[in-house]
């Protein structure tokens, strides 16, 4: 294509500071088995616009809050740098602590497990051992959410990531936890968490993204879930960027026959957060249950879109994302449950809920259904409340000061989404974010 | 000793006046029945002592030992000796009774403390057994699917556990079945004492065979027409309020 010289800031401004002499350094650093597919991914970066005004798949999005420039891939965390998570209470020690996008520390997988065959261990190792796993399930299912873009970006960028695979037939007992954190101001991350359960195995994984400074920081991460026959797959993360950062996440379900995917996000931190969920079902007895919480506070944006896809018969997915809006937050929740010809029995549910602290924040609630096959059962619906008077009088009548009684009323509120964990742990430890958030 | 005094209390609500000026002093260690027909004003004076944003108080004043409550908000008024027993307690999905009462407590202790959650526990569990409520009751949200007795009872137990000075009782009698109200009424005939003044409000005589009040006021129309000791609420019982209301107009 001939470029004019009036196209090029429409280049740049597309590229952001993610330019070929960028990539080029960065596939400097990247082991030889991942160029061809970073290459690849870095043309197709290039080659998608930026999303527009017009965009469907971007209504409601504030588009002027993603600046891509300014931010440094394979940034070296600084000196001294404290790779641990505060305050994320699960007695599992971190299995994997990314920081900066490289593996900083890992635990110790218990022998019992190791022994069974289980392993969690980093991508770049995943490729040296098991490549066809990599081939069959890093990235593989498509991007519909209209972050294509953002999504060739990280996979031209990421750095190395989590895989966690489970043979045939294995139960992990103990929660597998992961932290991803970005450490220096401008730092960009690309993390990743592929998780493969093999058929009738169950695991149980835990990301938490974390970053302790207050400078921007820009997050683009992805991860994989795949669930074979009978596998069932528990999976929780922690969105705790710095309140200044730029975060994407993407995400990948895939169910397979009888099995179960349950996964829960919890979003606390970052400045602008979108964060798309792909489920699809593709054999009957899948389930999804698709569970979020949000806190929005200041200004923040927090833009959720998802798409559940019936494409076997006797499937089930069921969705509850909570949104609590403070300040002038915003909250975009769009979902879309899409039922294929041949899925009959389909059993789909979709809530939004948003609960709304401030008058001057705002929800936008854009659900949706495409239904081709004439015997299911979808539901779907959306509400935004403030907090009920006579609940918040009830408290207050008991002594319980105002900024007490709506924290109780929220945690309330989110306590619906965490009752469905069923490991207490975890769900204490959630709680436990929320909490440090509110406080903040 | 404290006392609670309600000075020519004008309570409004919308552009509706209700209570139409009622002057009444509880000491400690006193139980006052106020009594009288439907929609005359009991209940929307109880809620603005508790300090309800939807009641205004046009006039007059409400007083703890001798300094006034009105400049304070709800939950203020609360930690200073309030208590309103709701004749309709809110349900709250996803707050336990444990949680909810655990606040409740924290916000009473000061900057920087923090309760010590197994003295915390021992003494819920000994209040529970009290008023014999189920231990499982704890994890349970907040009145959500409880039965009117179960409602009730837990009031009872949040005001046993908040210890105040004055508790407002606003029909705790209504919705409750012989045995329901025998719970309720022994629950709070142990927290009777020298500390507790308590103002109960009832339409129904049945209450104070089991709670026996040492003053009765008969309110009608937002105003304390008539005030005596209990054998008021018998008399009460048996003629109803139409002589109180006949007495009234040719007084």
């Amino acid at each position: 294509m001939a470029e004019t010289a009036s196209d090029r800031p429409v280049v740049a401004a597309a590229l952001g500071g993610f330019t070929p002499d960028v990539f080029a350094r960065h596939l400097e650093s990247a082991p030889s088995w991942w160029h061809e597919r970073k290459r690849a991914a870095y043309s197709r970066f290039e080659a998608l616009p930026m999303p527009g005004r017009t965009d469907e798949s971007w209504r409601f999005s504030n588009l002027s809050g993603i600046r891509i420039d300014g931010f440094t891939p394979d940034a070296a965390p600084p000196a001294g740098t404290a790779a641990a998570s505060a305050a994320f209470s699960l007695a599992a020690p971190p299995m994997l602590t990314f920081v900066n996008g490289r593996l900083a520390s890992r635990g110790e997988l218990p022998a019992h497990l190791a022994a069974k065959g289980v392993v969690v261990s980093t991508l770049s190792e995943a490729a040296a051992r098991s490549p066809e796993l990599l081939r069959e399930h890093f990235m593989a299912q498509p991007q519909k959410l209209g972050s294509a873009k953002f999504a060739a970006l990280h996979e031209a960028f990421i750095a190395d990531g989590a895989f966690v695979h489970v043979p045939r037939g294995v139960e992990v007992d103990m929660p597998i936890v992961l932290i991803h954190s970005a450490s220096g101001a401008g730092t960009a991350v690309f993390p990743h968490t592929l998780i493969i359960a093999e058929d009738n195995s169950k695991v149980t994984v835990v990301d938490h993204f974390h970053s302790n400074d207050t400078l921007g920081q820009f997050a683009c991460g992805a991860n994989d879930l795949y669930a074979g026959h009978g596998a069932r797959i528990t999976y929780a993360a922690a969105q705790c960027w710095s309140l200044e950062t730029l975060s994407f996440q993407f995400n990948s379900t895939v169910v397979r026959r009888d099995a179960r995917v349950q996964s829960l996000n919890l979003h606390l931190g970052a400045r602008q957060a979108r964060h798309e969920s792909l489920s699809q079902l593709q054999a009957p007895g899948g389930f999804s249950e698709m569970l979020a919480l949000t806190v929005a506070s200041g200004a923040r944006e927090f833009d959720q879109r998802t798409l559940q896809i019936h494409q076997a018969p006797n499937t089930k997915s069921d969705l509850l994302y909570k949104n609590v809006l403070l300040d002038r937050s915003r909250t975009i929740f769009s979902g879309l449950i899409i039922v294929d010809p041949d899925a009959q029995k389909t059993d789909a549910y979709q809530s939004n809920r948003n609960l709304m602290l401030s008058e001057d924040a705002e929800s936008n609630s854009l659900p949706g259904l495409e239904i081709q096959a004439n015997d299911v059962r979808c539901t779907h619906g959306a509400t935004s409340s403030p907090i009920d008077a006579d609940q918040a009088f009830y408290l207050k009548s008991r002594g319980i000061p105002e900024k007490a009684a709506n924290e109780l009323l929220i945690f309330g509120f989110f306590e619906e989404v965490l009752c469905r964990l069923e490991n207490e742990e975890l769900h204490a430890a959630l709680r436990d974010l929320v909490r440090t958030r509110l406080g903040r | 000793m404290s006392s609670l005094e309600i000075k020519n209390l004008h309570v409004s609500t919308g552009d509706k006046e209700i209570v139409k000026g009622v002057t009444l002093t509880i000491n400690s260690g006193e139980i006052h029945a106020v009594m009288g027909p439907n929609g005359t004003g009991k209940s929307t004076m109880a809620k603005a002592i508790a300090g309800h944003p939807d009641y205004v108080i046009t006039q007059g004043d409400v007083l703890i030992d001798g300094k006034s409550i009105l400049e304070k908000e709800s939950d203020e008024r609360a930690r200073e000796g309030i208590f309103l027993a709701f004749q309709y307690p809110s349900e709250i999905p996803g707050v336990s009774i444990a949680n909810f009462m655990r606040a409740a407590l924290q916000a009473r202790m000061a900057e920087g403390e923090e309760i010590d959650a197994s003295a915390y526990y021992k003494r819920l569990y000994q209040k529970m057994d009290l008023l014999k409520i189920d231990r499982k009751f704890t994890s349970r949200s907040v009145n959500e699917g409880f039965s009117g007795g179960e409602k009730k009872r837990s009031e009872i137990l949040q005001m046993a556990l908040l210890e105040p000075k004055f508790a407002l009782m606003d029909e705790t009698d209504s919705g409750l079945d012989i045995d329901a109200l025998r719970i309720v009424s022994d629950g709070v005939n142990s927290l009777r004492g020298p500390n507790l003044g308590i103002l109960l409000i009832t339409h129904y005589q049945r209450l104070l065979s089991y709670i026996v009040p040492d003053h009765v006021h008969v309110m009608i129309e937002g105003r304390i027409v008539k005030s005596g000791d209990k054998s008021l609420a018998l008399e009460l019982e048996s003629r109803g309020y139409d002589w109180v209301k006949q007495e009234l107009a040719t007084a």
